[in-house]
């Protein structure tokens, strides 16, 4: 270790690693993984999410959750911001999951088109 | 690929023997059985505190913590939590909340960690012990690169000094006064140690935090080499502890190759090296003296003083020497400030302390709280109170040189003034929760066993008195006490106090006095009424059948090992033959018409 500067770099490679368990992230991002997401293609989803989100070093984390109720519209992924404000995005694939990715966590733009209020339902 | 959820596993001390190791295993098998190994990691941390429900699992960033977990609940972990996403709440660690009667999962609102605040112990439970980079991630190393960037050593010591810092171990000694001694001394050749020889029966403190952050008393250390102009450092730190020493050395390996341990640190010129010291396990060389001499080899016994260590130390050198717990505080206090420090706990007391409950409490566990918070928080709100609605005595605090604290001083606020006031000491944060069930005599004759071992034998006083005094307490325990024999205990230990060379002798009799000032009514009762109230010293007890109460079941007879009760089912009543009783109790359990009487 020369400087602090070195050790300054060496900390924020560290801390993305451990950001997770200390409550830090900027949103949490939920995937619903019960028997009908699973089965409507929600593995893939939660896939996608998490190599854009290491990718592009977003602050998000990943969870997962049972059914969230609306089994027709799976997969779904909920993505909660800070004050706990919930999204909720259906008819996941994984292409979508890349896009809302870039625009809500990237930009922190709602991408209305795959919101569940944009499905009529 | 970035994980998703990371799994922590209990592996201190505590968890590690109740399989803790197993269960870290089974999650790194299950895992890769469903593939899942990629995007979940499982972790091994220090400990999480709440002994008592170990072993501990904490999954992030869902923040969802499992007690009690055994190997066999792993696979339905991972299949229900992990894959599924529905917590396994049958293993969910909660608290019922008091008024609405529902479950609390909310770890900040459990009341074991609510009133708790976490510096010494805040990377326990939170980081791999095992891997330098957690470490880093949570500021670690930053205040050994701001005191060697941007410091003077004299900043450093005015710094600590500043932040009221008092010295862990027991004494509270000013940890910065103690650095300024030792800064002043005109030595080329100076020493920084760690005492880690944590000895009092109980206590566990520095040990967790060795096992759940190594890496913060290596900085503190280095941090103490460059105040007072030392470039080597020892950890002293008993043999017990295998897991601690084997994450010391792994950190210190760790922290060579990465150059914040060695030559030249930061490009600053300062090279700071640590050593490990194994002691074998003797109480006495965690007084200062006694353990340099071990370090230097030799055999452990204390020399008086002064010289202090600070002038004339290990090798005949300028030495300091700190609490294991003492270091822990000070990389925080460097990054933060004296003055967050000095806001926290007391006026004379600042910062934390961590305890480590025991006996008779329902939480056993680590703690950390501001100073000042009262025995009653403590002991009641975070440790929950005496398990099966016994009924609180008393605590001991400081070890075998300490006392107890009663009913009365539990609304005392916590610091290291105020319990020498009341006739106790902090020590190094051992606290043992006494109930009813206990005999004060048969306390203070715990301790007095343990000081008579423990002695090393140099000077006279505590050599011979403390035998003596643990026969007199022997004799009044067995029934043969008069009240004779309470003034000569006390003489003697008030003459062992004063008359003893070191710290250990002119302290071992502190559990004496202080059982004698606050339960004065037990001591009479065993030697004059030759009776032991709380029923604990077997000598004094008698146990008989009360005719009038027995139903001639025959179930006491049966119960008992030593075929000591005689009767006829359905005919006589049955009699306890006191020649052959051994005083076992298992009449008493037996009975379901409570006709077995204890006296």
């Amino acid at each position: 270790m020369k400087s602090l500067e070195d050790l300054k770099k060496l900390r924020e490679s560290a801390k993305r690693k451990i950001d997770m368990r200390q409550g830090e992230a900027d949103y949490r991002i939920v995937v619903g993984m019960a028997t009908c997401g699973i089965a409507a293609g929600a593995r893939p989803v939660l896939n996608a999410l998490l190599e854009e989100l290491d990718k592009n070093h977003y602050p998000a984390v990943v969870t997962q959750t049972g059914c969230i109720g609306m089994c027709t519209l799976e997969p779904i992924v909920e993505v909660f911001d800070k004050q706990g404000e919930k999204t909720t995005y259906v008819l996941v694939n994984p292409e979508k999951a890349r896009e809302i990715i870039h625009s809500h966590v990237g930009k922190g733009e709602v991408l209305q088109k795959y919101t569940i209020a944009a499905t009529g339902k | 690929m970035l994980e998703r959820t990371h799994i922590l596993v209990c592996a201190g001390t505590g968890c590690t023997s109740s399989q803790s190791a197993l269960i870290y295993d089974n999650f790194q098998k299950v895992l890769k059985e469903r593939k899942l190994d990629k995007e979940v990691k499982v972790v091994k941390t220090g400990c999480f505190g709440l002994c008592q429900k170990g072993p501990i699992v904490a999954v992030h960033p869902d923040e969802v913590f499992y007690a009690h977990v055994t190997p066999e609940d792993v696979a339905e972990i991972v299949e229900e939590h992990i894959y599924k996403g529905r917590t396994v709440d049958r293993l969910v660690l909660h608290d019922i909340d008091d008024d609405t009667k529902e479950k609390v999962f909310d770890i900040n609102r459990i009341r074991f960690y609510a009133k708790q605040q976490r510096i010494a112990l805040r990377n326990c439970g939170i980081i791999n012990p095992e891997d330098i980079e957690e470490y880093i991630a949570r500021d670690g190393y930053q205040a050994l690169g701001k005191v060697l960037s941007e410091m003077t050593p004299q900043q450093v010591i005015d710094e600590v000094k500043a932040s009221g810092l008092r010295g862990r171990g027991g004494g509270g000694f000013p940890t910065g006064v103690k650095w300024q001694f030792a800064a002043a001394q005109d030595s080329s050749e100076k020493y920084v140690i760690c005492n880690a020889d944590e000895g009092d029966p109980g206590a566990f403190m520095d040990r967790s935090v060795l096992e759940g952050d190594p890496h913060t008393v290596l900085e503190a250390m280095a941090i103490a080499g460059y105040a007072i102009g030392a470039s080597h450092g020892y950890i002293y730190i008993r043999a017990e502890y295998p897991i601690a020493v084997e994450r010391l050395k792994v950190a210190i390996k760790q922290a060579k190759e990465l150059g914040l341990l060695g030559d030249n640190l930061f490009g600053s010129g300062f090279s700071f090296d640590i050593e490990l010291r194994l002691g074998a396990g003797a109480f006495v060389c965690g007084e200062e003296t006694a353990l340099i001499m071990s370090i230097e080899g030799k055999r452990g016994m204390p020399v008086p003083k002064p010289p202090f260590p600070a002038v004339k130390g290990v090798w005949g050198k300028p030495t300091i020497i700190n609490n294991v717990e003492t270091f822990a505080n000070v990389c925080q206090i460097i990054l933060n400030g004296a003055a967050w420090f000095k806001a926290i706990g007391t006026e004379k007391s600042s910062g934390t302390k961590v305890f480590a409950l025991g006996g008779k409490i329902t939480n056993t566990g680590l703690v950390e709280v501001p100073m000042g918070t009262t025995l009653r928080e403590v002991i009641y709100e975070i440790g929950g109170g005496c398990p099966n609605n016994k009924r609180f005595k008393a605590v001991q605090t400081g070890g075998p040189s300490g006392g107890c604290l009663t009913e009365e001083h539990l609304d005392t606020e916590i610091d290291f003034d105020n319990l020498i006031a009341l006739g106790s000491m902090m020590g190094s944060g051992g606290m043992i929760v006494l109930d009813e069930d206990n005999c004060m005599v048969d306390v203070a004759r715990f301790y007095m066993d343990f000081i008579v071992d423990e002695s090393c034998g140099k000077c006279t006083p505590c050599r011979v008195g403390t035998k003596r005094l643990l026969e007199l307490l022997t004799d009044i325990c067995e029934g043969r006490g008069t009240l004779e024999t309470l003034e000569e205990l006390e003489t003697l230990s008030n003459d062992i106090k004063e008359a003893s060379l070191c710290g250990l002798g002119q302290t071992a009799p502190n559990p004496i006095l202080s059982t004698m000032r606050q339960f004065k009514d037990e001591y009479l009762a065993h030697v004059v009424e030759k009776r032991c109230p709380a029923g604990v010293c077997k000598a004094l007890l008698s146990y008989k059948i009360d005719p009038d109460k027995c139903k001639k079941c025959s179930m006491c007879a049966r119960g008992c090992p030593v075929g000591a009760i005689s009767g006829e089912p359905g005919k006589t009543a049955y009699v306890i033959d006191p020649k052959k009783c051994i005083k076992c109790g298992a009449c008493i359990s037996t009975c379901k018409f409570g006709a077995v009487a204890r006296g």
